[in-house]
């Protein structure tokens, strides 16, 4: 359902993303990892049609959408959630969510209804009268994800959703994220807790300096030694098999 | 909309509709008329400004232009005075669009938005003056012909009724757009506008059909005040005195809220003449009334006086004060 080919964006002298490829099924939940500043943002960002590309394509149900605006791209079914969360502040709960519901709800009642919904299936359902600048970190992640789902995406874009929230947290969330997979979402996750990544991924695309270096199973990947050295620095994947013989 | 949303509107309407049966003298009937074409005008900017969050500095530029467009087409094409109040309220709306998508199409946002419509005005202002069909600097009068066909009435208390109507028609459009998909995504493009665009609001699209509003409203006030004193010149339909007037009101009042801009009117102009009376012989005492209000409500009522008594009320409640609003609004 979507397809990036070769896609690459240049900030002056920095290759943020160097020609990554990417190709979606639908269903399922890919997870998108790397290390700090490998350009996973840069790539959501360029999916979603806040950051143009300085190369390459990408195609959305066969249309090619690389030039379309970000609402375009919101109205064919492509929902994302910000790293950095984005609510709006002065709104409540529930108002944050329906205007993710307005885009498929005109009437107010009906938006509000889907709001309403939604907050109940993130763990926000005590919350909706609140305002949304009072909300804990983890309840605005969670809000995050509740905008996005109001638009009922077809594909959901999940920047690191579960950064900085406690065990506990991300053991309630962890669920959710997988009932929206079951009801027919496709999802793709960045994300930087490898426990979840492993636990909900069927499959992983590693992203290093920009380029895409690994694409399989997670845990094939993550026993790959160039996603080892990505992370940990040339010749670890070495020290870490010596030092993996010498306690064995 | 529901009852609950309709009722204040019905009521305040009609207990202000009743005004002129007790007041009778034509200086405080004159000063209603003034107070409400400027509420009128500031329900204009609110619809821009406070729910869209894009604050203009120049709304003269649609105020001057709904009172010249009534002027000229009365008085160079012979357009009865009605029709011109249509027309010129939708040239407000027509130059609050070409306004918005020479500004917005560009990006332009923040103080940098506020000052293109400054210098919008100022431009208007400047060829008005200059130009032979508005008058030049002698201004243009139109012409004293007491004919309700004319727009022009005997009683002012008619006028008052007239101004009042559409001061509660535009509470009504203000509150439906609170209530409305459009309101909601407006507001969310003022809260964030890239958060708005990932949830598929066409923030230009909206941004758009807010200032052309809001210049039809405004055009519809100057309009209305050219009317009303039949006379106008560049200086008072472009002038930066209507433009400061226009963003003072709502933020006193309550911006980004339905009574505010009334409320805000209601209070300068109010206090501004129990100035004049008490201290008439000081040349500007209205001004440093105005000037005094807004330093008040930025240090003490950031909300404005609606936001200040909705915090009174909560805290009168038991309630905690709604912090987070006035975090968004130090955010603007
Ligand atoms: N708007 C921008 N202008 C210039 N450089 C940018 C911009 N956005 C990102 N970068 C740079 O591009 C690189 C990739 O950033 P990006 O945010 O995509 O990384 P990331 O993989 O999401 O990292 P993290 O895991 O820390 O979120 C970084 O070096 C970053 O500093
Ligand atoms: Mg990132």
């Amino acid at each position: 359902m979507l397809a990036v080919e070769g896609v690459s964006k240049r900030f002056g002298g920095l290759m943020a993303v160097d020609s990554a490829t990417l190709s979606l099924q639908p269903g399922g939940i890919i997870g998108l990892i790397g290390p700090n500043g490998a350009g996973k943002t840069t790539l959501f960002s360029m999916i979603s049609g806040f950051i143009a590309p300085t190369d390459g394509r990408i195609r959305f149900e066969g249309t090619d959408i690389t030039a379309e605006e970000p609402h375009r791209r919101a109205e064919r079914g492509i929902g994302r959630t910000f790293q950095i969360v984005q609510p709006f502040a002065g709104l409540t709960v529930c108002e944050n969510i329906a205007v993710g519901a307005y885009l498929r709800h005109a009437k107010r009642a009906d938006a509000i209804a889907k709001a309403r919904e939604v907050a109940r299936r993130v763990g926000l359902g005590a919350e909706l009268d609140r305002p949304a600048g009072g909300l804990t970190v983890a309840g605005r992640k969670r809000l995050e994800l509740a905008r996005a789902l109001a638009t009922e995406p077809k594909l959901l874009l999940l920047d690191e959703v579960l950064a900085g929230l406690n065990p506990s947290e991300i053991r309630d969330i962890i669920p959710v994220i997988r009932g929206i997979r079951d009801e027919g979402v496709t999802i793709l996750m960045i994300e930087h807790v490898m426990q979840a990544v492993m636990n909900l991924c069927e499959r992983v695309y590693v992203l290093a300096q920009g380029r895409m270096i690994a694409e399989g199973p997670p845990a094939v990947v993550c026993a790959d030694t160039r996603v080892i050295e990505a992370y940990l620095g040339h010749g670890a994947a070495a020290r870490l098999k010596a030092e993996g013989a010498a306690h064995g | 909309m529901t009852a609950r949303d309709l009722i204040p509107i019905a009521v305040l309407t009609i207990l202000a509709a009743l005004l002129p049966l007790v007041v009778t003298s034509s200086p405080v009937l004159n000063f209603l008329v003034f107070m409400l074409i400027v509420a009128l005008g500031a329900q204009g900017w609110n619809i821009l400004g406070g729910f869209g969050g894009q604050f203009s500095f120049g709304h003269a530029a649609f105020f001057g232009t709904g009172a010249y467009a009534t002027a000229i087409l009365q008085l160079h094409y012979g357009v009865n005075a009605w029709a011109g109040l249509v027309l010129a309220t939708v040239a407000g709306g027509v130059v609050g669009w070409v306004i918005g998508f020479l500004s917005f199409r560009s990006g332009l946002r923040g103080s940098y938005f506020a000052l293109v419509t400054l210098a919008f005005a100022e431009v208007f202002r400047i060829l008005a003056n200059a130009a032979s069909f508005t008058g030049g600097a002698a201004g243009l009068l139109i012409k004293l012909d007491v004919r309700a066909a004319n727009l022009q009435f005997d009683d002012r208390a008619v006028f008052y009724w007239l101004v009042l109507a559409f001061v509660a028609a535009v509470l009504l459009l203000t509150r439906w757009i609170q209530r409305s998909r459009f309101g909601a995504q407006l507001v969310a493009v003022r809260e964030n506008e890239d958060a708005a665009k990932a949830l598929g609001v066409d923030s230009l699209k909206v941004k758009l059909r807010a200032i052309a509003l809001s210049g039809a409203v405004t055009a519809l006030s100057g309009c209305l005040y050219a009317q009303y004193f039949l006379y106008i010149d560049a200086n008072i339909a472009y002038g930066s005195w209507i433009s400061v007037e226009l963003l003072l009101a709502p933020i006193i009042g309550g911006v980004g809220t339905v009574f505010g801009p009334v409320v805000g009117a209601l209070t300068l102009h109010g206090l501004g003449e129990i100035a004049k009376q008490f201290a008439g012989r000081i040349p500007g005492i209205d001004l440093i009334v105005f000037g005094g209000v807004l330093v008040l409500a930025v240090a003490f009522a950031r909300g404005g006086i609606l936001g200040l008594l909705e915090r009174l009320r909560d805290r009168g409640r038991g309630m905690v004060t709604r912090g987070p609003k006035e975090v968004s609004h130090a955010g603007r």
